[in-house]
């Protein structure tokens, strides 16, 4: 009784009831399927999180005037502070200072407005975000030109109306005209286009990263937010390592000038890429295995409906059993062919949950480009597998274990 | 010469205490190689029992039993398989054909299970179907086929592995009156072929083409009649075949 034998002994044994089959694979099929895919979804967000994290820049330190900070919490617990300082220009000098914080690169002062209309001829577009800032910024931020160039510090100094624009808006504004050299009006304000910034690619969620427009921060500020504060200062450390020593630094002279300490509580944050990321890959990782518990758990019931159709089936054939075991069959025969059924119908249901899994990963899911993980397809597969073996075991068993002339009584 | 089937004194008994039902009380039975014998009874007689603890399907409370020279007692599960397998060709009153598979797969299935290649199985089969006269149904499958056909096929499946018993239960029990001919007429020339055959019965017209009728009564051999020699033709054969 070669393995082949029982193989095929077992697929016609399948193949006897076909709709069953068919139904009992389903459930399988789903369970993988569910679990490969959800996987996938999983990481795809988690890597598109990932990406946008790493498009702020990379060794970069956000330092954004807050709300929360001032004196102690006890004393001014709700509201606003009133004491808070906001950030100005002078902290941002500050912090370039290389005796105060010799661990900074670069120091870029920050002013946005959002939802700016912007026109070119007969076309406008509203602007998501429009950045005024230093040319350090681009190299800060990590935002490459595609065509045209940066602002120099001579435009900062001048207070010069140029601007580099994101793809969404030369794509908005212009289409297929080059915008650099042209004027686009923002807000009634004559800006002329030096550059157009490399396609960013991701969009987080409600946020087009190319809907964007970046001029010198005092021409902004003229025109746009007025001279009050800023909205952040973008830090650039001098490498990966210097990243929390820079932070040191600036947590020491924005304290110094803010006056900090004691019972004031800082009235700025520092928003870390490093420390982010982490958070933001612990977070992602667990809803992760969150969608992976879920759909496990409809791997299982899968394996549980193959118990029960095995059961079912070793039932049904109580007679054949006694009928194969009279004419010699020996137990392990008879084993292994319900083993092998049991099996078949996992393993078929797993391959076909692969490939369902692996097709629908390449739509997009809730927004979502889903990754598949290879771990997770030989995870599911081998589960497959093993819920087969597993849950077939007991029928199978129960087949073997079955008398003959019991068996061949049975109507 | 080793005897086919050695019984000694074996007994039975199902359940225990008060309720203990004594299907057989030490029934001793040889048959010689080549010996066709009926086993009679009425219901209840335990020649049922009897047959089960022949065919290996069951074993004795007491006693002793051999089948072709080995002592079936001491055999372990799976040694009884190969037992069943290779020394017992079984025949049953409902022809127990496995559903679904044509005629062929059944008859070449003990094959398979006693690990008989492909190509050997085959042709084995296909002489066993031929010696049934059912040459030209291999493929059918057993709802394709009359209840005599179907009873053809398990004597084909029963005779394939060439075993040293075939052993019938009521063979008849469930066929009309020409089939029952046809199939009596089958044992009767295997038998002068030099087969060995024992057939449990309750019909005295089957028990008619044995050599030996053996009559049980209450687990107990009450009656032994020799109708021809061991190593002669059945008595019928020629009616038959006529």
């Amino acid at each position: 009784m070669s393995a082949v034998e029982i193989v095929r002994f077992a697929v016609r044994g399948l193949a006897a009831n076909k709709m069953r089959s068919a139904l009992t694979t389903l459930g399988i099929l789903i369970g993988v399927a569910a679990v490969i895919l959800l996987v996938a979804v999983g990481e795809g967000s988690s890597q598109s999180i990932q990406k946008n994290i790493a498009q702020l820049g990379a060794n970069t330190l956000t330092v954004s005037s807050s709300t929360s900070g001032g004196f102690s919490r006890g004393q001014e617990a709700t509201g606003p502070r009133t004491q808070a300082r906001p950030l100005t220009v002078d902290d941002a000098r500050a912090l370039a200072d290389r005796a105060a914080a010799p661990s900074v690169a670069s120091v870029s002062p920050v002013v946005s407005a959002n939802a700016q209309t912007a026109s070119y001829e007969g076309a406008s577009h509203a602007i998501q975000q429009v950045v005024g800032t230093y040319p350090s910024y681009f190299e800060a931020s990590n935002k490459p030109v595609a065509k045209g160039a940066y602002f120099f510090n001579d435009d900062v100094l001048a207070a010069r109306k140029v601007v580099v624009i994101g793809q969404t808006v030369a794509e908005n504004l212009f289409g297929p005209v080059d915008p650099v050299g042209r004027q686009v009006t923002i807000t009634g304000v004559p800006f002329t286009v030096v550059g157009v910034l490399k396609e960013a690619g991701s969009s987080s969620g409600f946020q087009d990263a190319d809907d964007v427009a970046i001029a010198p921060l005092p021409s902004v500020q003229q025109s746009l937010t007025g001279f009050g504060p800023l909205s952040q200062i973008l830090v650039k450390a001098e490498s990966a390592d210097a990243v929390d020593a820079a932070q040191a630094e600036i947590t020491s002279v924005l304290d110094q000038r803010h006056g900090v300490g004691g019972a004031v509580a800082a009235d700025y944050q520092i928003l870390n890429q490093a420390t982010l990321q982490e958070t933001v890959s612990a977070a992602t990782s667990t809803f992760t295995v969150l969608l992976a518990a879920v759909a496990a758990i409809s791997l299982l019931v899968g394996g549980i409906g193959i118990t029960n159709i095995m059961l079912v089936t070793v039932t049904e054939r109580t007679r054949e059993i006694g009928i194969r075991k009279a004419i010699g069959a020996p137990r392990g025969a008879i084993l292994g062919q319900f083993l092998v059924e049991a099996t078949l119908l996992s393993l078929i249901g797993g391959l076909l949950g692969v490939a369902i899994a692996v097709a629908g990963a390449q739509f997009t899911i809730a927004g979502i480009t889903p990754v598949v993980v290879p771990g997770s397809v030989v995870l599911a597969l081998g589960v497959s597998v093993a819920i087969g073996l597993f849950f077939g075991s007991y029928p199978a068993n129960r087949a073997a274990k079955l008398r003959p002339i019991e068996a061949l009584r049975f109507e | 010469m080793t005897l086919v089937l050695d019984v000694r004194d074996a007994t039975k008994v199902y359940g225990a205490g008060e309720t203990a039902v004594h299907a057989l009380r030490g029934v001793s039975l040889q048959v010689e190689p080549g010996d066709y014998v009926a086993v009679m009874g009425a219901s209840g007689s335990g020649k049922s029992t009897l047959m089960n603890i022949i065919g290996c399907l069951d074993v004795p409370t007491a006693g002793e039993f051999h089948l072709d020279g080995v002592d079936v007692g001491g055999l372990d599960d799976r040694q009884q398989a190969v037992v069943r397998n290779r020394k017992i060709g079984f025949v049953f009153q409902s022809f127990n054909l496995i559903p679904r598979m044509s005629a062929l797969t059944n008859v070449e299935l003990p094959l398979a299970y006693g690990g008989v290649r492909p190509a050997e199985r085959r042709r084995r089969a296909l002489a066993a179907l031929d010696l049934v006269g059912l040459a030209d149904r291999v493929n059918h499958q057993p709802n394709e086929l009359s209840g005599g056909q179907q009873q053809r096929v398990a004597i084909a499946r029963a005779l394939v592995t060439s075993p040293a018993l075939l052993l019938a239960d009521e063979p008849t029990g469930a066929l009309d009156s020409s089939s029952t001919l046809d199939v009596l007429g089958i044992f009767d020339r295997l038998s002068a072929a030099g087969r060995t055959i024992v057939v449990i019965t309750h019909e005295p017209d089957v028990a008619e083409h044995a050599k030996r009728v053996i009559r049980l009564r209450d687990g107990q051999v009450v009656e032994d009649t020799r109708l021809a020699p061991v190593d002669g033709l059945p008595p019928r054969l020629g009616e038959v075949t006529a």
